[in-house]
This record gives C-alpha cells, sequence and structure tokens, in this order.
C-alpha cells in the first residue's frame, strides 16, 4: 500500500475502497469478539467458510469477522447484509442451513431470530431487536460495520476523515475549543471535562507532551473499552491524534491489561497499518505532524487505572498513584504534561470533529452530553453492552432494554461505578442516569459498569465483595487506603459469618470517613462507598446480620443452614452423591437427611435436588428442625423411581 | 531448564529503550511461566537496574511469578457480575477437584489455579479461562468435564 500524502489522497483511496464494495452484494457479519468467542464463534466461522466454498460462493460472499456488537447473551452473532438479517445463537450446525436459505434462497430462518420471550413476536432486523432499538449507538453501531483487522473498512465508512479536518483546517486551539463546547467529560469515571485537561497540558510549560489511552479496563463487571479497542481500534487512535495534534504532542501511549489478548493484538496490527498508511509516523498525510503511537500492556494492577499509577507503569516502575497536588497535565509520564483519557473519550472525539461540538451537545442532558455505554450484566435478561443517551433513566436500562430480572425474582439493587461506585436501590429507579445524579444517590458514573441484583443477592456480602477486591488490589502506600480496607474487610467478614457486634455499624461509617478524607488517591477516598451506599439503602440488612443472626437473602455461608424436608425427599440420592463432604446420610428408600456437623453450607445439596422435589430447604435466623428419626426413615415401595437420578450407591 | 541464551535474546529485543522493564519481564513471564532468579540477575547486569528494583516489580503485578506455574493456568473470574452469578461456587468446585488453594500449582505442575478480578466477559458469568480458552455461563457441575480436556 503506497503512503497517503494529502487529503485529497485519502478522499481518493475511500472512493475507490467504496467502489470496490457493493453494498447491495452479500456480506455475512460475524462477531469475533471475545463473548462471542467464548460461545465458539471461530467453529462457526469456519463453518461458513467451508460452506461458501462447497457451495462455489466464496467469491461472491463477503466473511467480514467483526468486534463486539454488544447482545452478548444471545451470541454467536451472525448479521447477514444487504439485508441485516440478524440470527442469534448461531452453532455451526446451523451454518448449511444459513446459507442455503438465506444467503441463497434469501429466506428467513424462523427459530434463529430474535423472538420476544413474554410477547412472542419476532424481530429479524438488528434495529428492530428491543435490546438494540431504545439505544444511541454511535461507538458501538460501528463495529459490526467494520472487521478491526483491517483499515480499509474504517476509511470506508469515514475514518480519519476527522483528524485529515483538523490537520488541514483547524488550529490546536479550536480542536480544544470544540471539545469544549462539546462538553466532553471524561469516559473513565471521574468525568472531568476533556476540553479543559487538553487546555491545561497544551498551556503547561515542558516538553515534550505525551497524550495517553487508559485501557486499563479494572472496573470489575465493565467491559465496554475492552470492545471499543478490540471492534474499532482506529476511532480510538484517530481520536488520540487528533487529541495530540490539539495538545502539541508527539507521541502517545496505549496502555491495555493484559487481560485482554484479542484487544492487544487488533490494537497493535492496527498501529502498524495507520502507520503503513501514513496516518500515523512522520509527516501525516503531508501536514508536517508527526506522531508515534506505542503500545504497553499492563501486567494486572487495578490501582494503576489510575492516572499517576499508569504513568509510573509506563515507566517501568510500580503501577502506585502518585500525589494529586501535582497535575499530570503538568508533570505527568517523565515528568512531562502528560493528557491521559479514557478509551471511550478518545473514541468520541472523531464524532465531535466530523459532526461538530453543536450536534454532539444536543445529545444528553445539561451537565452530560453525548452517549454512555454501560455494560449491563448480573442478574438481567439481556446481558450485554448498552449504549444510550445520558439521561436514560435507569428503569428504561435494566426493564426496556435489558428485558427485567430472570426467573420471577424481585430486583433488589443496581451497583454503579465498579468498586468505587454504590448500590442503588429501587425506588431511584426513575433516576436520569448521568454524572451528576448518580453522584447525588451516593454512587457514581464510573467507566459504566451496571451489575443488576435480586433477591438473592445480600447487600452485606457485596459490600464485603468490595472491600475484598480492593484490599487486594490496594498498593499500599498509604495508610488510610491500606489500613483501613484491612479493618473494614475484617468488620464485614465477622458480621458476614454471624459474628457482628453491637457498634460494628458505626465503626464502619466512621472509618469511611477518615478514609476518604486522607486516602493518597481516588481508590482509598472511594473504597467505602459501597459499604455507605449499602448502609444508607439497606441498613436494615446489616441489623438483621448483626442482631437477628439472619441473612434476609439467604446468601451468607456463615449465616444459612441447610435441611431436607422429610415429607418431600423422594430419596433419590442427588444431594447423596454430589455432597463434597459425605454430608448427606440415606440410601435406597430412605429420606436423607444432612448431617449439621459435618456440612460446610456449600449448597450443592440444595442445587442438585430436582426443583420438583424441591426437598433441600435453606434458612436463616432460625433453628434447623431436628432430623427425624431413624426408624420413620423408610419410603414405601414404589415412590423411588419418580428420583430420575439415583443408582446404586 | 532455563536458557541463558534465550533471556539474552529477550533482553535484546529491548536494550536501548525507556521504561521497557515491565514489558521485558512480561515476555520473560510469557517464555519461562516464571520469572526466574537467572533472568533476574541478567536484566539487573545488562540494563543497570538494581536487582531488589526488579523484585519489587515482579511482588507488585499479579501476572508476574517467582514460582513456576502449571502447564495449564485456570482463572476464575470473580468480577462483580460473576461474583453475583455464583462464580465463588465455581471457584470452590476448582480447588476442590484439584485440591488445591486459588493462588497456588497442583504438585505435578499440571495445573495453577488463579482467582482474577474481571476478564471482561461479564455479560456470560460466571467464566473461567482455561489458558486461553473461555468457559462462559458454567454451573459447578460443568467443572469436572472442561478440567479433564488438558493433560
Amino acid at each position: 500500500m503506497a503512503r497517503i500524502n494529502s487529503p485529497a489522497d485519502l478522499e481518493r483511496l475511500r472512493e475507490e475502497i467504496r467502489a470496490k464494495r457493493d453494498p447491495k452484494e452479500p456480506c455475512i457479519a460475524i462477531c469475533a469478539g471475545t463473548g462471542c468467542i467464548a460461545l465458539g464463534v471461530h467453529k462457526v466461522i469456519a463453518a461458513f467458510r467451508e460452506g461458501l466454498k462447497e457451495q462455489g460462493l466464496e467469491d461472491d460472499v463477503d466473511i467480514r469477522e467483526t468486534g463486539c456488537p454488544g447482545f452478548c447473551e444471545q451470541g454467536p452473532i451472525v448479521v447477514i447484509y444487504p439485508e441485516e438479517i440478524c440470527y442469534l445463537r448461531v452453532q455451526p450446525e446451523d451454518v448449511p442451513e444459513i446459507i442455503s436459505e438465506t444467503v441463497k434462497g434469501k429466506r428467513i430462518i424462523d427459530r434463529l431470530v430474535y423472538k420476544d420471550p413474554k410477547t412472542g413476536e419476532i424481530a429479524v432486523k438488528e434495529s428492530e431487536i428491543p435490546f438494540y432499538k431504545y439505544q444511541k449507538r454511535l461507538l458501538l453501531g460501528t463495529n459490526i460495520l467494520l472487521d478491526p483487522r483491517n483499515i480499509e473498512d474504517y476509511i470506508a465508512i469515514g475514518g480519519y476523515q476527522a483528524l485529515s479536518k483538523v490537520l488541514f483546517g483547524f488550529t490546536p486551539e479550536r480542536v480544544i475549543e470544540e471539545v469544549k463546547t462539546a462538553n466532553l467529560r471524561g469516559r473513565g469515571g471521574g468525568g472531568f471535562p476533556t476540553g479543559r485537561k487538553w487546555e491545561s497540558t497544551r498551556n503547561a510549560v515542558g516538553d515534550p507532551k505525551y497524550v495517553i489511552v487508559n485501557c486499563d479496563e479494572g472496573d470489575p463487571g465493565a467491559f465496554m473499552d475492552r470492545a471499543l479497542m478490540e471492534g474499532n481500534p482506529h476511532s480510538v487512535i484517530e481520536g488520540l491524534a487528533i487529541g495530540a495534534y490539539a495538545i502539541g504532542a508527539h507521541e502517545g501511549f496505549i496502555y491495555v491489561r493484559q487481560e485482554y489478548p484479542l484487544a492487544v493484538k487488533n490494537t497493535i496490527l492496527a498501529i502498524k497499518q495507520a502507520e503503513d498508511y501514513g496516518l500515523l509516523g512522520e509527516n501525516i498525510l503531508g501536514s508536517g505532524f508527526n506522531f508515534r503511537v506505542t503500545l504497553h500492556k499492563g501486567a494486572g494492577a487495578f490501582v494503576s487505572g489510575e492516572s499517576s499509577a499508569l504513568m509510573n507503569a509506563i515507566e517501568g516502575k510500580v503501577g502506585e498513584p502518585r500525589p494529586k497536588y501535582v497535575h499530570t497535565s503538568d508533570s505527568g509520564l517523565w515528568d512531562k504534561p502528560s493528557d491521559l483519557n479514557n478509551v471511550e473519550t478518545w473514541a468520541n472525539v472523531p464524532l465531535i470533529i466530523n459532526n461538530g461540538a453543536d450536534w454532539f451537545a444536543s445529545i444528553g442532558t445539561e451537565g452530560s452530553k453525548g452517549t454512555k455505554i454501560f455494560s449491563l450484566v448480573g442478574k438481567v435478561n439481556n446481558t450485554g453492552l448498552v449504549e444510550v443517551p445520558m439521561g436514560t433513566t435507569l428503569r428504561d436500562i435494566i426493564y426496556k432494554i435489558g428485558g427485567g430480572i430472570p426467573g420471577d425474582k424481585k430486583f433488589k439493587a443496581v451497583q454503579t461505578g465498579g468498586p468505587s461506585g454504590g448500590c442503588i436501590p429501587e425506588r431511584y429507579l426513575d433516576t436520569p442516569v448521568d454524572f451528576d445524579e448518580l453522584t447525588k444517590l451516593g454512587s457514581m458514573m464510573g467507566s459504566g459498569g451496571m451489575i443488576v441484583m435480586d433477591e438473592d443477592t445480600c447487600m452485606v456480602d457485596v459490600a464485603r465483595y468490595f472491600v475484598d477486591f480492593l484490599c487486594d488490589e490496594s498498593c499500599g502506600k498509604c495508610v488510610p487506603c491500606r489500613e483501613g480496607l484491612k479493618h473494614l474487610r475484617e468488620i464485614l467478614n465477622r458480621i458476614v459469618e454471624g459474628e457482628g457486634q453491637e457498634g460494628d455499624i458505626e465503626l464502619l461509617e466512621e472509618m469511611a470517613v477518615v478514609m476518604k478524607a486522607s486516602s493518597l488517591c481516588a481508590l482509598g477516598a472511594t473504597a467505602a462507598n459501597p459499604v455507605l451506599t449499602t448502609l444508607r439503602y439497606f441498613r436494615d440488612e446489616y441489623e438483621a446480620h448483626i442482631k437477628d443472626k439472619r441473612c434476609p437473602a439467604l446468601a451468607c455461608k456463615g449465616l444459612v443452614a441447610y435441611y431436607i424436608d422429610p415429607s418431600a425427599c423422594k430419596a433419590c440420592l442427588r444431594c447423596l452423591k454430589t455432597c463434597p463432604v459425605d454430608a448427606v446420610i440415606g440410601g435406597k428408600k430412605l429420606i436423607h437427611v444432612i448431617d449439621q456437623a459435618k456440612c460446610t453450607k456449600c449448597g450443592t445439596c440444595f442445587y442438585m435436588c430436582p426443583p420438583k422435589f424441591g426437598a433441600v430447604k435453606k434458612i436463616s435466623g432460625e433453628p434447623v428442625p431436628p432430623p427425624i428419626p431413624e426408624e420413620e426413615r423408610a419410603l414405601p415401595s414404589g415412590t423411588r423411581k419418580e428420583g430420575g437420578g439415583g443408582g446404586e450407591q | 531448564m532455563v536458557s541463558e541464551k534465550r533471556i539474552d535474546e529477550i533482553i535484546d529485543k529491548y536494550e536501548g529503550e525507556e521504561g521497557v522493564l515491565i514489558q521485558l519481564l512480561l515476555d520473560i513471564q510469557n517464555e519461562f511461566k516464571l520469572v526466574p532468579k537467572e533472568a533476574i540477575a541478567r536484566i539487573s547486569t545488562r540494563l543497570q537496574i538494581p536487582i531488589s528494583h526488579i523484585y519489587r516489580i515482579v511482588s507488585f503485578y499479579n501476572v508476574l511469578s517467582l514460582e513456576p506455574t502449571g502447564r495449564h493456568v485456570i482463572q476464575v473470574c470473580l468480577g462483580t457480575a460473576c461474583h453475583v452469578r455464583g462464580g465463588p461456587r465455581i471457584l470452590d468446585e476448582v480447588e476442590n477437584l484439584l485440591k488445591i488453594k486459588a493462588g497456588t500449582t497442583t504438585e505435578d505442575l499440571k495445573f495453577t489455579v488463579k482467582r482474577v478480578n474481571c476478564i471482561g466477559c461479564c455479560a456470560l458469568g460466571p467464566v473461567m479461562l482455561v489458558d486461553e480458552d473461555y468457559h462462559g455461563k458454567l454451573s459447578p457441575t460443568d467443572v469436572k468435564g472442561i478440567l479433564a480436556r488438558y493433560d
């Protein structure tokens, strides 16, 4: 490929690529993101390649391996163009039929299209599926249209147009002004205005300056950065190059956590291709602007996602945060002025340049503009990535898009903001989601994880989970975070184990205040948030654990017990055979009994007991009924067969 | 056996660049399934970095290890989404079957078990990663069959 040396060259190339691609020709787009890979999409792709070859169609039908379109729950996902027929949960066995029926015969296979579980209504096109219909997918919508390993796919849909536009039409100051007018705020969690950050870095004294992409997405339950970096790396690179031009940087870094191997691979390839095409490197598009990008892999440390810690990690040091009174915009990477933004923030930049700041600012709420991608996961029917305008209510996201809670369970809370965020109860479901509203509720936007919890989730356990997580990940540099977390963990552990004491709640609250005021970085300062919000909204659950020694959600091992209801037990032997510690006593035609002294409360018997019997009961806060006397355990003959499982011991 | 030649080859790739230590150690870890003492000494001599500094890095980051890891690395995800969907029960099952605790390796060096705080497959929780294979939507009863596929 010859280098592109001018904006006219770029447009010419774009036309050439488009001319080669007839939008009316069939194309099979298959999600090859990490989610669908986990669901076995590689076998589906191989089946398509083979099937098309067998039918002699390999030259007429394109196969496009794309990034993640978001609906992971229903993967592997296949979209057939030009009709935009969306097939879900596609297995290799389905492929020959798809080729003969849909690709050749233009007929739809009913069993593979989306069917509403409640109404039974079917949706053939991607855009008709309720999960997608209520979204506004400015960023994620392009994933299905391109193969991230092919820069020409990105160029074909208008890629690098924004870079060309600023290099030849905008002064750096005007680029910053655009981003400020658009009121783009940082998508990594803090929500700091991006334009202001760029401006301070541009105005800082020092040379060289650096720009950095933060793809160290450590928040558990969030994976939108992975989907963007994996699925459309060029959009991030283009945004980064625009930022570099605005700030006056000639070197950039993309920091990707090593837990995302596909994102690493696709980004390295994208950088290489952009260099080959003259869209990175020396004299970009003949403008005289030079910009080089290097990828750095993380080595597994949550705190490295903090901006100053991440800069330490790029320098090859331990990823610990630096004191906050020195701004990284003045003294960041190698003590030079540095600007760091999140993946999603960078990916929004080309959109703002192409469509204008006013267009961007017309989407969203007063204080939060544009769209935000959330990862909607946990106890919700349609799990996946959801992109909506800022200000969409939690209820719309969880019920209209997410399809509600599975198994007729009751919604309890939604956790947002990762370990620094909080749990929001049902009465606030109509809150419009933006940076400021979530903060008011004691939670935060964070990077966009949205974990739905139902009645089976214990809120004290959730608080303990996050504290445990942060205890592992605290770098240990400052005392309030290191010691504070350790003691929070100790107190929460004793509460969930049934050893909670009077005064524990007050102690938790007191420590939270100290940690917030005195920790070195945001990790420690926000570490108590999950404890504080669960205390604020679910104090009764804490009290039940401490005072009544009862876990209302029946989730905490230390406070539950299992027993077998003798009137429901059919002696099917399933629990008896699977108990890892042989705590179930019984036998053929003998009602089973749990030896409470041996039981480790792992719950295996509870899950193994066939639902039609429902004999294994889980209780909390009440005494375990005494076992049925041995002489009454024999079942009358004829009842055992119903068991289904069974067999000889 | 740790090949000194191989260590040198890996260092050669990075010599002269600033801030390469972590990337270099990741390559070493990848090659030897641990960061061998010999490698630490060699890096220290060739790149003029104090041994104490290299140890600090290796002990700070989760991926780097001073102990040998097994032929297969099992990572059980305990991110929030996996946690609420039963991730801890998957880990219990793995630990029961292999009779080791998370963070350790079986005596025959076949499996290393780790708990990982989110691998970004949240929609498919609970998830477990064996080497590079993702296994999603797991129930504890699936674990035995999955482990049997690796030798």
